[in-house]
């Protein structure tokens, strides 16, 4: 490379992390309008009004304020977390575990895949009367109603993710004589994590449609309680409190995974 | 300026007869490779390659190459015949051997300085002494400076070098280089034929290199085996003894290059038809 170029590219090195800092700072502000924006909507929504049940978006915070303040949201989350989390964390572990296994071996990806598809493809929210049935209304139907729903798309999506690893990454690593578990550990899993974790996002999001199903459908407790409740005596800011709550609760939850995912296994896409 | 002395048959040639030498690294001995659907992709093929010597595969696409060229790595196993790299049979890919791959199989997720490093790293090599080592042949390449960078930061060229320097830092004794120039321009491309030259010169290491282009075939290689059209089987080993001392563009003009570059390409034309 002659000194021109190098000189050039040089100067390019030493710009990039202003530019990258200059176009990270102007997503946030587009990203902040958009939400400002949402936000304008639906308080104009609310005051035209489109529906006597529809409330403004600053009588919605109000409520959720009211909520937050006398502690019955705090304890709602408190209920609702826990099948939660323990239907999500049980999911992920199994349900990664479960498809990189499908990916790595013909035999139980025979035994496994079937079994998932059919899952995937089955309207599950309508199983979950059954599960009450089997497990009547507690903790476990609830955790069991949020694993029929975010394991069979974390199981698939990690063995779609393990099966179609990079052939030529495989065979670089075979090359440079890499053995079958640095096969695994090197190669197969961080060039199957971004799929994995689409699966594991699409996973969670999934959980929590079914702790609110089953909050709904088996008893009115924590989120889906105090939903069925504000609508029950009419209150509906609080009732759209209460659901933006848990939207607003779920997609922090997956920014923040997303966040996992790229500082522990994907450092190039900071960039 | 070019003095040339080749060797040119006209039938098939069996150079395991005629130029078996105590210095050929890598025995290709009867060669047969179908694949499954009954394409038979490389027909008898007996080769020797002489140690420190830069050998061209050359021929028409589809012929069967990149398939020859696994099977020296080890990557691939051959329907029939062996493949002996100094003395010992292969039977999946060894120390001895390194490759340079047509896509660059870089990984996306690593840096430069891991990608160079990641054949010692797989090696168990400590993480200091493999990291010197890297940025010697991230040096050698001409990417100082870049150590930190990521695949999607390079350009094609760029990319390329890393997977050079990959290959050049596990200190194999033969690079196995399938169409490495194929993805990058044609500026680039010279750049890194000087490279190549240079690297050959200092690393003393066997080059199997695979090409398209006929010019750089001649340009390059001490030893140029043509293959014919599939199945392929050697159709004629060429030796251009071009002497490098000129500028690359003297060399490139001169009459005997030229002469060469002509010679070939009325030998390949017939699997053009
Ligand atoms: N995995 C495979 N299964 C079946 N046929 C294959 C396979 N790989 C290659 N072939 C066939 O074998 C022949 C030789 O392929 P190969 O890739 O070695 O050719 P090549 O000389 O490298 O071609 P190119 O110059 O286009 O890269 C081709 O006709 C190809 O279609
Ligand atoms: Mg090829």
């Amino acid at each position: 490379m002659d000194a021109r170029i190098d000189d050039v590219v040089a100067a390019r090195l030493a710009a990039e992390p202003d530019e990258r800092a200059r176009s990270r700072r102007q997503l946030l502000a587009w990203r902040l309008a958009s939400i400002a924006l949402f936000c304008a909507a639906w308080e104009f929504a609310g005051r035209i009004p489109i529906n006597l049940a529809f409330p403004t978006f600053l009588e919605t915070v109000e409520a959720f304020g009211e909520m937050l303040a006398d502690g019955t949201m705090l304890r709602a989350y408190f209920i609702t977390l826990q099948p939660l989390v323990i239907g999500v964390v049980l999911s992920g572990i199994i349900g990664v575990s479960a498809g990189v296994a499908m990916g790595l071996r013909k035999s139980v990806e025979w035994v496994g895949a079937p079994v998932f598809i059919v899952l995937q493809a089955a309207p599950v929210a309508a199983l979950i009367p059954m599960v009450t049935f089997i497990y009547g209304i507690g903790m476990t139907a609830k955790v069991i109603s949020v694993c029929l729903l975010a394991l069979p798309v974390i199981v698939l999506n990690s063995y779609k993710a393990v099966a179609n690893v990079n052939p030529s990454l495989l065979a670089m690593c075979r090359c440079f004589l890499g053995n079958r578990l640095q096969q695994i550990v090197k190669i197969i899993l961080p060039d199957a994590s971004p799929v994995i974790f689409a699966g594991l996002r699409l996973g969670i999001s999934a959980g929590f449609i079914g702790i609110i199903l089953a909050e709904l459908l088996i008893t009115p407790t924590g989120i889906g309680d105090l939903i069925t409740y504000h609508r029950a005596v009419a209150n509906y800011a609080h009732m759209y409190a209460s659901i933006a709550s848990i939207i607003v609760f779920s997609a922090l939850t997956l920014t923040l995974l997303q966040w996992v995912e790229v500082t522990l296994f994907r450092p190039e896409k900071q960039r | 300026m070019v003095a040339v002395s080749r060797k040119i048959s006209a039938g098939p040639v069996f150079p395991g007869a005629e130029m078996a030498s105590p210095e050929s690294i890598i025995t290709v001995k009867g060669i047969n490779k179908v694949y499954p659907g009954q394409v038979h992709a490389l027909k008898d093929v007996d080769l020797d390659f002489p140690a420190g010597a830069l050998t061209t595969l050359l021929g028409p696409s589809g012929c069967g190459k990149t398939t020859l060229l696994k099977i020296i790595a080890g990557l691939l196993a051959p329907t029939t015949g062996e493949v002996l790299v100094k003395g010992r049979a292969v039977t999946g890919p060894g120390p001895e051997r390194a490759f340079v791959f047509q896509d660059f199989a870089l990984m996306p997720w690593a840096t430069v300085l891991r990608n160079v490093a990641f054949g010692l790293e797989l090696r168990n090599v400590a993480p200091k002494e493999r990291q010197d080592i890297a940025r010697h042949y991230i040096g050698e390449v001409g990417l100082a400076g870049f150590e930190e960078k990521y695949p999607h930061e390079l350009s094609g060229g760029m990319r390329q070098r890393v997977g050079l320097a990959r290959a050049l830092a596990v200190n194999a004794d033969v690079l196995l280089l399938d169409e490495p120039f194929s993805a990058v321009d044609e500026q680039t491309r010279r750049k890194f034929q000087e490279d190549l030259l240079r690297l050959r010169e200092t690393e003393r290491k066997t080059f199997l290199f695979v090409t398209h282009s006929i010019e750089e075939a001649v340009y390059l290689s001490d030893r140029i085996v043509l293959l014919s059209r599939r199945p392929g089987r050697i159709s004629q080993i060429i030796e251009p003894k071009i002497d490098r001392s000129g500028s690359p563009d003297e060399i490139r003009r001169d009459q005997a290059y030229l002469d060469i570059v002509e010679e070939i390409w009325q030998g390949l034309r017939q699997f053009v038809d």
